[in-house]
């Protein structure tokens, strides 16, 4: 065997590695999560409210309140995001400024969201005065998945071949009706991608819905955008750290983990679904 | 038959532009009515922007600059007083490499009729009918409209391209390359189309394959480095060039 060879059956080797290295620690995270949180999954878990000091009962209203956050922060950062992507990568004129909306936009990806937390309590809960409530949880974990939507809607733009602009463009199309009927379907299987790693990571962020949306105990389902509600990861988070009764609750706190990853599992198949959908259709 | 009366796109002393770098010079050269007239040339002559100017693809370029005029019908269509939309729904355009859109069949025809605001389901169900017949392909697709145009082989996908093109009722098709990235059963197919087509249309193309311009051009423009150097009777050009250059490319010098 020449040295050629050798050297690519090492690489090969420490790809393969690699790749073992990280399906170790996935798969060491869902067992763990898997042995410590099954005990505490059942009906009564997913559809009651806590009781007895958090040491028994469910989690229903935080898988609830989870579940409207993320669904209203998407509905904040999506039309956004996707108008910006759109903007920047479609009609704006090269140039200086938008060079630096772009390395702004690709900034606020990088502060922390503890930042963000802060950002939405000075501003919606307490300058609009929304108060502690889904709608101001809701704008600032929007406002947070902002930059990972622009530069996923960006990419999917540009991934679109030119050639299908120009199409339509020589049969009398405007550029708004290519980017509507041509552009946007054909990125659409991208869009939804970022899509999907969007709403993992705002269904499991804690630090943004601290000071803005979670409450550590609510006897009620929200009522209204201006309700505060409970949230998965907040209840991990609370019941971890200021529960006085450390043995049920830590229980309960990896059902929670485990059903908060569930859910995010839930809403990225479906989304694939979609994108799947989308792509029989246009593939 | 007076010439004059039948020229449809006069290009008249036009320079152009990318940048600093000059690509066409003093390109001077008439289109007419209900022919097919090819542009040959060695690659990089300017063969694709020339055309690319009559519907005005051109100005999408960034940094791109024209001098002179392109006159369709007596009237210069940089003027301000045309809309691009109506010049390119008259001035129709079939691609180097086809580009059908990744919808289905049916879509992909309809789309030009839609994006110019018809509603009428009728109408456009009997124009895709109409147009696809037109660029013969109905035949092979009539029982799979609703199929993504991806799965059509490469010269039906240009077919559909034409066909997409048709429905919107230009009266003159540009074809850029149409047959680069084709067999040759694909591309005899577009080439007796392209002489079906003549007799409603007037049909500029652009092509690399000079036996392609012989068999189907009735006028055939040589450029060469952005200059125009002859313009004639397919016939003439080909028998008895005027110009030295010419006689060197026809007969492979360069190239």
């Amino acid at each position: 065997m020449n040295t050629k060879m050798i050297i690519e059956k090492i690489g090969f080797a420490l790809l393969v590695l690699c790749i073992l290295i990280t399906l170790f620690f996935l798969g060491s995270i869902l067992y763990f999560l898997s042995i410590r949180g099954f005990p505490a999954l059942s009906w009564e878990f997913l559809t009651s409210f806590p009781r007895s000091g958090m040491t028994k009962g469910g989690i229903a209203p935080a898988i609830v309140g989870t579940f409207y956050l993320t669904v209203g922060a998407m509905m904040v950062s999506l039309p956004l995001g996707l108008a910006c992507a759109v903007y920047l990568c479609e009609y704006s004129p090269k140039g200086v400024w938008v060079n630096l909306i772009r390395l702004s936009i690709n900034n606020l990806a990088g502060v922390p969201s503890v930042v963000f937390g802060l950002f939405g309590m000075s501003v919606f809960v307490k300058f609009f005065d929304f108060g502690i409530s889904i709608l101001a949880g809701s704008l600032t974990l929007g406002i947070l998945a902002l930059p990972g939507i622009i530069s996923a809607v960006q990419e999917a733009l540009i991934a679109v071949p030119y050639s299908f602009r120009e199409a339509s463009y020589a049969l009398g199309g405007t550029q708004w009706t290519t980017i509507r009927k041509v552009v946007l379907p054909a990125a659409m299987p991208g869009i939804l991608t970022g899509v999907i790693l969007s709403i993992g990571r705002i269904a499991g962020e804690t630090a943004p819905i601290l000071f803005t949306a979670a409450t550590f105990y609510s006897r009620f389902y929200p009522k209204s955008l201006f309700s505060e509600t409970m949230a998965l990861p907040y209840h991990i988070y609370a019941l971890m750290t200021e529960g006085t009764h450390p043995r049920e609750q830590t229980v309960i706190a990896y059902g929670a983990a485990l059903v908060l990853l569930l859910l995010v599992l839930f809403i990225s198949a479906l989304a694939i679904y979609l994108r799947q959908k989308q792509r029989s259709i246009h593939g | 038959m007076d010439k004059s009366q039948n020229i449809r796109i006069r290009v008249d002393e036009v320079n152009f532009f990318y940048g600093p770098r000059q690509i066409l010079n003093r390109i001077s050269l008439d289109i007419f009515n209900q022919c097919v007239t090819a542009i040959i040339g060695p690659s990089g002559c300017g063969k694709s922007t020339l055309i690319r100017l009559f519907n005005r693809m051109n100005e999408l370029v960034p940094h791109s600059r024209l001098e002179g005029k392109i006159i369709l019908d007596g009237e210069d269509i940089n003027s301000s007083l045309r809309n691009v939309v109506d010049i390119r729904k008259l001035v129709g355009m079939v691609f180097q490499k086809p580009n059908p859109f990744p919808k289905s069949i049916y879509e992909n025809v309809a789309y030009g009729l839609e994006v110019n605001g018809v509603k009428d389901k009728l109408f456009i169900e009997e124009k895709v009918t109409d147009s696809l017949k037109k660029a013969a392909l109905w035949d092979e697709v009539k029982d799979r409209l609703e199929e993504s145009a991806l799965r059509l082989s490469g010269g039906q996908q240009q077919r559909l391209c034409i066909a997409r093109c048709l429905a919107v009722e230009p009266e003159v098709i540009l074809f850029d390359e149409p047959c680069a990235s084709l067999d040759p059963i694909s591309t005899k197919k577009i080439e007796e189309l392209c002489w079906e087509l003549k007799k409603d249309y007037t049909i500029v193309i652009v092509t690399h394959n000079l036996q392609q311009a012989a068999r189907i051009a009735d006028y055939t423009a040589f450029l060469y480095l952005g200059e125009l150097i002859e313009f004639g009777e397919t016939d003439k050009l080909f028998t008895v060039p005027q110009n030295k250059k010419t006689e060197e490319y026809l007969t492979g010098k360069f190239g």
